[in-house]
């Protein structure tokens, strides 16, 4: 059921290249036509020597002189026939990767939350990649493969039936035998797989703990281990291997059979007379022929039915359904003071488990709010509220008094400027990475953000100052390097509101000192929510929301907080006191 | 390309005997169409009903002759690529575990797994094929120019001149694509970084609005793509036509000679079907051999990888007459004029430290993050090799010791808490060296100096536990009082904790600190951010950018050593002291 609609999925993206896949289908059985046509022009002109004095010369040559139009019509079809496949396959792959693409840039952050990079990666590049491969060789080989099966068969029709049948009958037990091989070597290829899959296990823990396991002097020991299951997998490995390349030699072995069949019977009836020796060698060299698509086919619709697998994985991004995209009469918020309130939000991620529930705060432009509390009491969980990364289910978060909902995203965000508390840095050079927010800037802001932001001492000191191009990871640059490079991005911009999520938790005490400082200069006058694990952070915070359990269970400043002797004491006492 | 050929010679006898057969086969079908032959001119020709049988009998022969041949063949060629990857792989294994940690950094985690299974698996099918087609294509091919020879010398001539161009078109357009496909694979990873980047960046792209400009770059990099794709295309579209044409061409060159050979009397119109039947045997040849090159090609570049690998020596010697004791009255440890530099680093993490550490103390170590802490801490167990200067334990430079020796003194709780998939008691015995005790009871009292006991009481079996790959069916405070624990059971002299407690909630990590107190022989260095966790040390090491700062008690760096005093007042309350 959901093959077949793969299927109507891939023939409807197929749609605008239905003139090319015409004219391939064309070049496909001219190409057939030309290819089946000269065994039997050259079994003729076999015909035409038979002995000595007997050789007819004029019609050897006509006979020549039309095989070599033939192979050339031949080949020219293929060529074309080559051309036209890798455009319509390779167009359609890339309009495929283009809109998985828009897709994930309008997919909900819910989706991409629950989805692993990895296997999103994978939909867009392997398995894109896995369809192409069998859509080029369905396009290529399948139809061919019908039309030479059907086509010599005809010739061999129009030359003697009972060689035909013998030819038609025989050839399908390659088939069998190859199935038959498929089927029992399975067995040999789970335990293969089991076996490397454990193995695979093995390497990536040792390896990945091969610190560990020196420290403790463990080689010896754990390379016995690696020893056992590499003489399992050695064991499983042959066995799998052996039994699956039976199938080359078995069914060519009943292709020779075939062959020699077609030789005795094909030798008998040119005795009788009902066969030239011309007849014989066209019949022999279709015989090797025919059996080619057949062996090819079965492997053909493996690989067809692989490339439909993945070709569905690839819809299955391309239909998911993308987030509300913004109303057309949405506002643009321009430069916002930085009022935002929250009134009676609830929010949960999964509807059995609820979140957040009754919040509701009043932030005053250019105050700093510090949101503390213990791990997964729902401190990330605002920001992804704050940014609309999700929709509150009921409630509202308000911006200067517009519903967050009736804003554009774009100039939402924009108003925000956000240090997650993982770090995200793009691959390119650091200049990039910091004038993401605003491209045009110049160096001398660049140069002066990273200075704020205590970035423009280690930044000078890299290879190519910069313009040093980093890996996606940020390559070489430590965790607390990394960070500061996402604060000078911040910097650079300065959005009406900040976003801190415990974004110097990794940076030393006396580089975060320093960076508190640029930044409580820097953000006089703008609206900020930091989430804080610092107590310096949170002493200085005009609200500290204690939050526990998606409730913001305390809200005040740290005094009194403190004289309340509630949770946001006891918190203290066991996280900063001794 | 040599390592592949060391691990083979295990299976050389396989070597010989898989390609032997094969070739025993491929003889076996060349012999077809002189039978054929003989068919159409003794059996047709003549009339003889009998040849036919005869000969018919003899193609059956040849193919069941053919089938065991191949049979054979494919058995000794599996044996042969399945044993020498295994005896790779085990070898690689070996090696890595070998390197010492500063190759490691160098390598890579990933890179070293990717070496070690999708590598090693590529060598392994491309020596399979070799084994089994390489030199039967070759064969079948010139075979049949020698079949032709034998037939007919001016028709002969034909192969002679089809052959180099054949085999010219084929290879030409294969070295044309090779390194194109690369291009192709580079062209594609740019896709994918592309793609992965606007997903694992997704946050922060649509925070700073940047998605015109990311589709931009991916649409720009997925046209780059396909305009590759079509370029290697439009010459492999190529391959086929033009091999078809010239064989063809031979063939129609074949019929004309043929049939003046014919009418000359020199030929029978038998044969000069057997030598159209070699013609049409050497395009599948030719073409199953570029297939195979591309493989081939592909396994070597997966070879020189894995060679890469093997050439990494550890660059860490031991000493020609390695030591397994010093001096008892020594210093525990003694750091002298210690500089340390990474491999390829331009700074250094560690600056001309010198420590005396007497027996039974406790240092601590603390810093910003980079500051050089564990640099300090790795150099002790000879982690790494101090670049200046010399570490001494009891007396001897670390360097002089027998690295079992050596790490037998030393338990190490790293930073990151590794377990291993296995039970509790098989994780906590890695730290046990011979002639500790392993019994029950030891190990029970290591898990309680750890404050690991109560885990461990409440989980089901015990010390028989399950752990998970990775440790990751245990909370990372869990993991960590493991990892003390599996340290606590070799009975260390000296015990390193590199930061190894900041999982921990702050009551379980002074109790921690009370219990470890206890072990007045042990000589302990303690790595951690909080300065509450080291302030009871009898010395303090303060690192700032891999400098010393300050070394002394709490009480003489808060009053003395700025940086000592900062850090503690960002973490405690100038009051509350």
């Amino acid at each position: 059921m959901k093959k077949t609609s793969t299927l109507r999925t891939v023939l409807r993206r197929l749609r605008p290249y239905r003139g090319r896949i015409a004219l391939t289908l064309i070049f496909a059985m001219a190409q057939v036509a030309a290819t089946l046509y000269v065994p039997i022009l050259v079994g003729r002109a076999i015909d035409c020597i038979i002995a000595p004095g007997q050789v007819d010369f004029a019609a050897i040559a006509a006979l020549l002189v039309t095989i070599a139009v033939v192979t050339g019509i031949g080949a020219l079809a293929q060529w074309l026939m080559n051309l036209t496949n890798n455009a319509i396959t390779y167009g359609m792959v890339q309009d495929m990767r283009r809109d998985a693409f828009r897709k994930i840039q309008i997919l909900p952050l819910s989706y991409l939350d629950r989805h692993p990079v990895g296997e999103i990666v994978s939909r867009v590049v392997a398995d894109v990649d896995q369809f192409a491969d069998g859509l080029l060789m369905g396009f290529t080989q399948l139809f061919t493969g019908v039309v030479t099966i059907v086509g010599t068969i005809g010739f061999m029709l129009s030359i003697h039936l009972g060689i035909t049948l013998i030819v038609v009958l025989i050839t399908p037990l390659s088939l069998f035998v190859a199935a038959f091989i498929a089927k029992r070597t399975h067995t040999f290829f789970r335990a293969q797989s089991e076996a490397r899959g454990e193995q695979t296990g093995l390497i990536d823990e040792m390896i990945g703990g091969q610190k560990v396991v020196q420290a403790f002097g463990m080689e010896a020991r754990v390379l016995d281990r690696f020893d056992a299951i590499n003489e399992k997998l050695r064991a499983a490995s042959l066995k799998a291997i052996f039994f699956s390349s039976l199938t080359n030699p078995c069914t060519r072995f009943v292709n020779s059979m075939v062959y020699a069949a077609v030789g005795v019977v094909g030798a008998f009836v040119a005795i009788a007379g009902g066969l030239s020796v011309g007849g014989l060698s066209t019949f022999l060299s279709y015989a090797n022929q025919y059996t080619k698509p057949f062996n090819e086919i079965s492997g053909v619709i493996t690989e067809l039915q692989n490339a439909l697998t993945c070709a569905a994985r690839v819809f299955e991004l391309i239909d998911e359904t993308p987030q509300i995209p913004d109303a057309d009469d949405a506002v643009v918020l321009a430069e916002p003071a930085g009022a935002v309130e929250m009134q009676d939000v609830a929010f949960s991620y999964s509807p059995d488990r609820p979140l957040i529930e009754g919040l509701s705060l009043t932030v005053k432009p250019g105050q700093r709010v510090a949101i503390v509390g213990p791990t997964g009491c729902g401190k990330t969980t605002l920001i992804n509220l704050l940014m609309r990364f999700y929709d509150v289910n009921s409630g509202a978060i308000t911006v200067d008094g517009h519903d967050i909902r009736t804003v554009t995203r774009h100039s939402l965000r924009q108003s925000y400027g956000m240090v997650l508390q993982e770090t995200w840095l793009k691959a390119g050079t650091i200049r990039d990475n910091i004038t993401m927010g605003r491209p045009d800037a110049t160096d001398e802001e660049v140069i002066a953000a990273a200075k704020a932001a205590h970035a423009h001492s280690f930044i000078k000191r890299l290879p190519d100052g910069y313009n040093t191009v980093i890996g996606e990871d940020g390559g070489a640059l430590s965790q607390g390097q990394k960070q500061l490079l996402c604060i000078t991005r911040v910097m650079l911009c300065l959005p009406p509101m900040l976003i801190l999520d415990e974004a110097t938790s990794s940076i030393d005490t006396r580089t975060e000192h320093k960076i508190q400082a640029a930044f409580a200069t820097l953000t006089a006058g703008h609206t900020s929510f930091i989430v804080a694990h610092r107590l310096s952070t949170i002493r200085e915070a005009d609200i500290i929301l204690v939050m526990k359990d998606g409730h913001i269970i305390e809200q005040g400043n740290h005094e009194s907080l403190l004289a309340r002797k509630g949770f946001y004491y006891t918190l203290y006492r066991s996280q900063f006191a001794q | 390309m040599k390592t592949i050929l060391t691990h083979l010679r295990a299976y050389r006898r396989d070597c010989v005997l898989a390609p032997l057969f094969k070739m025993l086969e491929a003889i076996f079908e060349l012999f077809v169409p002189l039978v054929v032959a003989a068919i159409i001119d003794r059996g047709i020709e003549g009339g003889d009903r009998t040849v036919v049988w005869q000969m018919g009998s003899i193609l059956v022969a040849l193919g069941i002759i053919g089938l065991c041949c191949s049979v054979t063949a494919q058995y000794f060629a599996a044996r042969a690529a399945v044993g020498s990857a295994a005896s790779l792989r085990r070898a690689l294994f070996a090696h890595i575990q070998s390197l010492s940690y500063t190759e490691l950094d160098q390598l890579g985690t990933s890179t070293l797994i990717t070496r070690m299974t999708a590598d090693v698996n590529q060598v392994q099918s491309g020596v399979n094929l070799v084994l089994r087609l390489f030199l039967r294509s070759p064969f079948i091919v010139f075979g049949s120019m020698i079949m032709a020879f034998t037939i007919d010398v001016p028709a002969a001539l034909v192969f002679v001149v089809t052959i180099p161009v054949l085999s010219l078109v084929v290879f030409g357009i294969m070295c044309w694509s090779i390194p194109r496909f690369k291009q192709v694979q580079g062209a594609l990873d740019r896709v994918l970084g592309s793609t992965r980047e606007n997903l694992s960046g997704a946050r922060v792209i649509r925070a700073f609005g940047r998605e015109a400009a990311e589709r931009d770059e991916f649409d720009a990099r997925n046209s780059a793509l396909t305009a590759l794709q079509l370029k290697v295309g439009r010459m492999s579209a190529l391959m086929n036509p033009l091999t078809y044409v010239i064989v063809n061409l031979a063939v129609i060159a074949l019929v004309q000679v043929g049939a003046l050979r014919v009418d000359d009397g020199i030929l029978t119109q038998g044969q000069v079907v057997a030598l159209y039947n070699y013609m049409s045997q050497i395009l599948v040849e030719l073409i199953k051999l570029a297939n195979l090159i591309i493989t081939i090609n592909k396994s070597l570049a997966c070879a020189g990888r894995i060679t890469s690998v093997f050439g990494v020596k550890s660059s860490m010697t031991v000493s020609a007459s390695p030591r397994a004791s010093g001096d008892p009255t020594a210093p525990a440890v003694e750091f002298r004029g210690v500089s340390f530099a990474y491999a390829g680093a331009a700074e250094p993490s560690l600056e001309r430290l010198n420590l005396t550490v007497p027996r039974g103390q406790t240092i601590g170590v603390i810093g910003g993050t980079g500051s050089g802490k564990t640099t300090l801490v790795n150099l002790i167990p000879r982690f790494y090799d101090a670049t200046d200067g010399a570490v001494l334990i009891d007396g001897v430079d670390v360097r002089d010791y027998a690295p079992d020796a050596l790490r037998q003194k030393i338990g190490v709780v790293p930073q990151k808490a590794s377990l291993f998939a296995g039970t509790i008691r098989d994780n906590l015995l890695w730290g046990a060296h011979a002639g500790d005790p392993t019994d029950d009871a030891a190990l029970w009292q290591a898990l309680e100096l750890a404050q690991a006991k109560e885990i461990i009481e409440r989980k089901e079996g015990g010390l028989d536990a399950r752990v998970e790959q990775n440790g990751r069916n245990l909370s990372g405070g869990q993991r960590q009082r493991l990892t003390i624990a599996r340290a606590l059971v070799g009975r260390p002299e000296i015990l390193i904790l590199d930061d190894s407690a900041s999982a921990l909630d702050y009551a379980t990590d002074a109790a921690l600190r009370q219990s470890l107190r206890s072990l007045t022989d042990t000589t302990t260095f303690i790595v951690s951010q909080r300065a509450a966790s080291i302030r009871h040390a009898d010395q303090i090491v303060v690192l700032d950018d891999g400098a010393v700062v300050g070394i002394g008690t709490h009480d003489q760096l808060l009053a003395e050593c700025p940086v000592y005093a900062e850090i503690y007042y960002s973490q405690f309350e100038k009051e509350e002291k």
